[in-house]
């Protein structure tokens, strides 16, 4: 493959980083004024960069075609449903953001650019096909997260939320980079394919420790028990915008990235990793709904939620199928979707003047005074607990499904079992919503650009989202054949 | 004669350091961003004598990158950090737990 030709594949990072660069400068030049045109273009490049991904996720798009710079870079299917999630739940982080932000008059040019260098890095995140590349990209979408996670700046609780995130973050990368630099002593070689092919005749001890520091340092990126902790305190403290960002994107390409690694480079020894991911995925949604019961504001509520997804999520990979991994593509769709309405719907509680309300109390009686919202805010907490006319039912289905086809009984028995425990507090918040007196503290009205966002989601997790099974789940099993699995 | 295994074995050493300095340090936290350069090293040590070893470059070429990428990471954290004193008046890193449940 020539070098026209893989410049040919990644014209979507071309488009990202160019525009966000152009817009950097723009940003240094017009200052904070320019700031909500800038958030246009940004949203223009990242649906521009959509639609240039589009064709190859329709085509199923695989093999040596799609590798680019000998196999740094890889264009396929599967990096493309990914980043079609990226880039739509990147897109939305910036429609909400000048509303939330233009009340403390805290709306500055920075963010979408910043929002924009992190799509990029998790494009290269879910393409690499090399460690150097999953590095580079891994840090370029974590140094923007720090940034924006400490963007609120007169808010002392948004510049605790970045240190804090920035510490464990690095210590993750640091642990992810030591566990590659013993794969690479180890195998000789940086690129997934090689480490495949370097460790066909056996998994030596060192490679082994390499294994279990790169799981470790990928399982803090997509915050799965035990490497969980910052998550709560991170998506609490940050701007909400910016956790809308965080629980969707940065989750997405995370995970992504960790079914490659885990399939394409170690794939050939899914004994030596499964046992660790099966116990990850339990603790997750063991420890996700227990951690929920009892908190009172509702991002960090949804902070655990998350964590309580991503064990969902990693069932899927436990199976080390191409049905897991279409399972899991499957649910990361539903959960963005899910995950983007419900922080959106959080973001519409506020006061009279504008001022945002985070707590379960303030929920109390909103089916009397703000009908709409509790109606959608109902279906999304439903939907969540996967209880079935709900869309959400689909993705666990699914990935029981793989799980139970991979001879993975007991851990699907297991998983269903615990998810009911979730269903407590996702039904707790529809007790307080209906039943409860108003609290009558919710009075603020929201802008169209939250209205459609949250009707979107809640349309798509309405029973009829179920139209979409069938092209949902063919893309799916298209991005899931593109991997290259050892057999 | 000096074999790889005592690379290894060094920056072992060094990256527990860096590890033990997050977790242990109860006072400031401009020594968590020492001790995460420190863990940046350990692994540099280990992807330069790899190269060597194997007689392959990579490993010198992406213990370049980790160097750039090292000098960024410890530009945002002091960035952040001044942010934080600002609002807070303390780096102290007893003082970091506003956020907690």
């Amino acid at each position: 493959m020539d070098f026209s030709a893989s410049l040919a594949l990644i014209v979507p990072e071309i488009v990202l980083s160019l525009s966000g660069l152009v817009l950097l400068l723009a940003a240094a030049w017009a200052g904070d004024k320019a700031s909500s045109a800038i958030s246009v273009l940004a949203c223009v490049a990242l649906g521009a960069c959509f639609f240039l991904v589009a064709p190859a996720v329709c085509a199923g798009a695989a093999g040596p075609d799609t590798v680019a710079f000998y196999g740094q870079f890889r264009a396929d299917a599967f990096a493309g449903f990914a980043k079609l999630l990226i880039y739509a739940a990147s897109g939305a982080a910036l429609v909400v953001a000048p509303a939330f932000f233009g009340r403390a008059g805290a709306m500055r040019a920075e963010y979408p650019v910043l929002v924009l260098f992190a799509a990029l890095g998790m494009s290269i995140m879910v393409s690499a096909g090399d460690l150097v590349t999953l590095y580079i990209g891994l840090e370029l979408n974590s140094l923007s997260a720090y940034v924006l996670a400490a963007f609120l700046r007169s808010d002392s609780r948004s510049a605790e939320a970045g240190l804090k995130y920035f510490v464990l973050g690095a210590l993750a990368s640091g642990i992810l980079l030591f566990g590659m630099s013993l794969t690479y002593g180890f195998t000789g070689t940086t690129s997934f394919e090689g480490v495949a092919a370097a460790l066909d005749g056996g998994l030596s001890t060192g490679a082994l420790f390499g294994l279990v520091f790169v799981l470790a340092g990928l399982a803090f990126k997509i915050s799965a028990v035990p490497f969980h902790m910052w998550t709560p305190d991170v998506y609490e403290g940050a701007p909400t915008p910016v956790t809308t960002f965080f629980a969707s994107a940065p989750k997405v390409a995370a995970v992504a990235l960790t079914a490659r690694v885990a399939l394409e480079a170690f794939g050939g020894h899914v004994d030596a990793w499964r046992q660790v991911v099966i116990f990850a995925a339990l603790a997750s949604i063991i420890f996700g709904a227990f951690g929920a019961i009892g908190q009172q504001n509702l991002k960090r509520l949804l902070a655990y939620s998350s964590i309580n997804n991503v064990g969902f999520i990693l069932i899927g990979l436990a199976a080390a199928t191409p049905a897991g991994a279409s399972a899991m593509l499957v649910y990361l769709a539903i959960y963005v979707a899910m995950t983007v309405g419900s922080f959106v719907a959080v973001l519409m509680l506020k006061t009279e003047d504008g001022e945002p309300l985070e707590g379960i109390p303030d929920l109390a009686g909103l089916s009397r005074t703000r009908p709409a919202l509790a109606w959608c805010l109902m279906i999304l907490m439903f939907s969540l607990a996967g209880i079935p006319p709900l869309f959400g039912f689909w993705g666990k289905f699914v990935v029981f499904q793989a799980a139970v086809e991979a001879d993975l009984m007991a851990l699907a028995v297991l998983g269903i079992a615990a998810s009911v425990i979730g269903a407590y507090y996702y039904i707790k918040i529809v007790k307080v919503m209906f039943f409860d007196e108003p609290a009558d503290t919710v009075r603020g009205n929201s802008d169209w650009a939250h209205w459609t966002l949250l009707a979107i989601s809640t349309v798509f997790m309405s029973p009829l989202g179920y139209l979409a099974i069938g092209w949902l789940g063919a893309l799916a099993d298209g991005a899931a054949a593109a991997l290259l699995l050892p057999v | 004669m000096i074999g790889i295994e005592h690379y290894v074995f060094v920056s072992s050493i060094l990256f527990v350091l860096g590890v033990l300095g997050i977790f242990l340090n109860r006072k400031n936290v401009i020594v968590i961003l020492m001790a995460i350069e420190l863990i940046l090293l350990a692994v540099n040590i280990n992807l330069v004598a790899f190269s060597a070893f194997l007689g392959d470059l990579t490993g010198q070429i992406f213990a370049m990158f980790v160097l750039t990428v090292a000098a960024g990471e410890a530009a945002i954290g002091l960035a952040i950090l001044v942010i934080y004193f600002r609002s807070r008046g303390t780096i102290a890193v007893d003082s970091v737990d506003h956020l907690k449940g």
